[in-house]
């Protein structure tokens, strides 16, 4: 699984926008954010929706007066190179639309039915919250990709760990961990969150426990781990393929 | 009330002379802080140790002070009769009573919007002599402030903060000058170290980092490639009085991941200098990384200590550097005494006799990316070591992260970032960091703790037998500096960008810190 992942990262650009943006891109904030935008000492700009920039307008901004409080600086450029690099950054956040045939809406039947996604799985506000959520999810995985995580969940467990982040996410990182407490009790789920002294665990009951370091006989990082079972034998071809489109179709609220 | 005033101000009076004697003498006036390191010496240790093993779990905030800016805050503050001195973010300038944290005064300086920072619009500190304390700035400007009020007394221009210079170190107050090291090197600078006169502001003298023609040094690097040849001096120095010698070191050559262009050593980057304090001539240097093209700056406060090294009282300097190796040195004459990996590399496979690095084959950046450690943080970055002498240990806040480094091409245009490549993260792989205490004469290693993520703030040790830091995620942490057994943490709530100090006020003994925006204040109860 780390091996896919890796692949992915130096999976050539296939993007639509002018070199001059590509040459922009390269210089100014490869350095920081990756040569493919997605993310390294800066943030991940390959997604659809930025969170500091919702308009074009905003984006423009940012990259001329950069984000105070944070280590993005403002860059010299003309009006048209920054339209140009503005084009460029969005064009990363875009996966090409890939239309996956198949039921949509057998899809999302057995999403909350038989397949038991939403057991775990959160859409929109409906659903578990043990696994990432997938409100967006067409707008970062490719249906090829889908089919692969569904079959084989350990194929990929997102893990891709921002320098400079200090609160941990899922679904940009999901992490298995095994606890056993000085009593004895063993619990394990997922990490919600950790620092230097204290880790937040979510068991797999929908517990949620907060737990001083200290406290903990064994605490470990089951890292490559997911519980997900695969649906493999769970479902046919054709209900997997309606899944998928179902899934690929989730382009979050906008 | 108004006799207790009155008695307060006998008792404390504002704002006394912070005399070039007061600091050289410091180790003797624990209560201060009055300079960047607490000492020339760059030991940030306290001789406080009224918060000790036994008590320092009480350890509570006394108060708190925030700046207005979302910036990371990375001031040390300086203490002095009552009053503390601190910059803040983006090159502001503060006096805060002690006892309550409340501004005396606050100078805010106008910051052009167009300045160029590589890692955020920050600030580490203040210098203080006499009644001035002195503020660089980020438009790369050297201000004198008076003391008692804030009031500007002089301002002079350092270097011009449109072709990508600034100040964001503290300066370092010595007897009649006031050293002033700059930044600017991910944007093709040319780097120097600076003295200015403390009541005027007149230029005494600027060593380049970066040799031009003619000069020693200066055929290390091809052709043009000087004129960007960045090492900059953004960390504080150290100062020995008695040799009068200045120790500063030097950042990354430029641009950073192409070493194409710039064939050869690039002198004096990736360096320590040790300067004539009087005329800022080179007595020596020792280059850690020659021809560096991961980003491994030096620039790290270098620890002075005397010791017996291999049977023979030596004074030396040490560094835990930012390529991976722990160096000691004799810093009279430059000598290379001992190096040894103080945390996971794989890019030489060892020194030779003379300390350079012996690089191991395929671990230059390419376009498509090569998996090398440290990764571009560095083994520690500039949050400053400590040491002990009562333990006789060195403390490193220390990072287990590589990277992926690629290169690519740069032009150069004034102003604008020249690195010629970057990073990436290592997918599958948590960076992490852990606390290490490092015997010096030999670089072995006592003991480390291990936190969560990789760390920027630094450590200080203490008489108390206690080493403070603190993490990116926001713990305030106190260890026992024989063992690394964690005695204290406190969750401030933000990451901690920051080095401690401690002092002394009313009889009390205080811990400060600065985590977010804030500076906090620590007292046993």
């Amino acid at each position: 699984m780390r091996k896919s992942a890796f692949c992915l990262l130096l999976a050539p650009l296939a993007l639509p926008a002018a070199d001059t943006g590509e040459a922009l891109f390269r210089t100014h904030c490869a350095p920081c954010h990756g040569p493919q935008g997605n993310g390294g000492r800066g943030s991940n700009l390959a997604v659809r929706n930025l969170p500091r920039a919702p308009d074009d307008t905003a984006l423009s901004a940012i990259i001329a007066l950069g984000i105070p409080g944070t280590q993005m600086p403002g860059t010299r450029m003309t009006g048209d190179e920054n339209r140009q690099l503005v084009a460029y950054v969005r064009a990363l956040g875009r996966t090409p639309a890939m239309p996956a045939p198949g039921d949509r809406a057998n899809g999302e039947r057995l999403f909350w039915s038989k397949g038991k996604c939403g057991q775990c799985h959160t859409i929109g506000p409906r659903g578990g919250r043990m696994g990432p959520d997938l409100t967006e999810i067409g707008t970062r995985r490719s249906p090829a990709h889908l089919r692969t995580s569904l079959l084989d969940p350990e194929a990929e467990v997102p893990d891709t760990f921002a320098v400079y982040r200090r609160v941990i996410f899922t679904p940009d990182n999901f992490l298995q961990v095994r606890a056993v407490t000085r009593d004895g009790r063993q619990i394990t789920g997922v990490r919600v969150d950790e620092d230097a002294f204290t880790i937040q665990i979510r068991d797999y009951s929908d517990r949620l426990y907060s737990f001083a370091k200290d406290e903990l006989r064994e605490l470990h990082k089951d890292w490559g781990k997911s519980p997900m079972p695969s649906v493999h034998g769970v479902l046919s071809d054709s209900e997997l393929q309606d899944l998928i489109a179902y899934l690929s179709g989730l382009q979050g609220a906008r | 009330m108004r006799e207790l005033l009155a008695l307060w101000a006998i008792a404390w009076p504002l704002a006394a002379q912070v005399t070039y004697g007061r600091i050289a003498a410091a180790r003797s006036e624990p209560a201060s802080w009055l300079t960047y390191s607490g000492t020339y010496s760059g030991q940030r240790y306290s001789a406080l140790k009224a918060i000790n093993r036994a008590n320092v779990a009480r350890l509570k905030p006394a108060w708190i002070y925030q700046t207005n800016d979302l910036n990371p805050f990375e001031v040390t503050p300086l203490v002095a009769d009552a009053v503390m001195y601190i910059s803040e973010p983006p090159s502001h300038a503060a006096a805060l009573d002690l006892r309550t944290g409340r501004p005396l005064w606050i100078y805010r300086r106008p910051v052009p919007s167009e300045v160029h920072t590589c890692c955020g619009q920050v600030n580490r500190g203040l210098a203080a002599l006499d009644n001035t304390v002195f503020l660089g700035t980020l438009d790369a400007h050297l201000l004198a402030l008076d003391a008692k009020t804030g009031h500007l007394l002089w301002d002079v221009t350092v270097a011009d903060y449109q072709t990508g210079y600034s100040i964001t170190a503290a300066p370092l107050a010595l007897k009649d000058k006031v050293i002033v090291g700059i930044s600017g090197g991910e944007y093709g600078i040319r780097g120097f170290l600076d003295a200015y006169d403390p009541k005027t502001g007149a230029r005494l003298w600027r060593f380049w980092t970066v040799p031009g023609p003619g000069e020693p040094g200066h055929e290390t690097w091809a052709a043009d490639s000087w004129k960007t040849g960045s090492a900059a001096t953004w960390v504080t120095g150290a100062y020995d009085p008695d040799l009068n010698l200045l120790y500063w070191a030097t950042g990354n050559p430029g641009p950073d991941y192409d070493g194409g262009p710039r064939a050869g050593d690039n002198l004096f980057s990736a360096s320590l200098l040790a300067l004539d304090a009087a005329t800022g001539k080179r007595q020596w240097h020792f280059q850690f990384t020659p021809h560096d093209t991961h980003d491994w700056d030096a620039n790290h406060v270098p620890v002075l200590l005397d010791a017996t090294f291999q049977g023979r009282p030596r004074k030396l300097v040490v560094n835990a550097n930012r390529n991976g190796f722990f160096y000691v040195l004799d810093r009279q004459t430059g000598e290379f005494l001992l190096g040894k990996p103080y945390a996971k590399q794989t890019w030489a496979s060892g020194l030779d006799a003379r300390g350079r690095p012996i690089v191991l084959p395929a671990t230059e950046p390419k376009p498509e990316g090569t998996l090398v450690y440290p990764g571009i943080h560095g083994a520690t970055n500039w949050n400053s070591p400590s040491y002990s002498p009562d333990t006789g240990l060195l403390y490193v806040a220390a990072r287990e992260e590589g990277n992926v480094f690629y290169s690519a091409t740069a032009e150069y245009k004034p102003g604008n970032y020249f690195s010629a490549g970057g990073m990436r993260g290592i997918p599958g792989v948590e960076p992490s960091g852990p606390i290490k205490a490092l015997d010096p004469l030999t670089g072995l290693e006592r003991w480390e703790f291990a936190l969560h993520g990789p760390p920027w703030a630094g450590v200080l040790s203490t008489a108390g037998g206690l080493v403070f830091g603190g993490t990116p995620e926001g713990n305030l942490f106190a260890l026992d500096a024989a063992t690394g057994k964690p005695l204290w943490n406190f969750q401030a709530g933000a990451p901690v960008y920051a080095n401690p100090i401690s002092y002394e006020f009313r009889g009390t003994q205080y811990i400060a810190i600065a985590a977010g925006r804030s500076l906090l204040v620590f007292a046993v109860e």
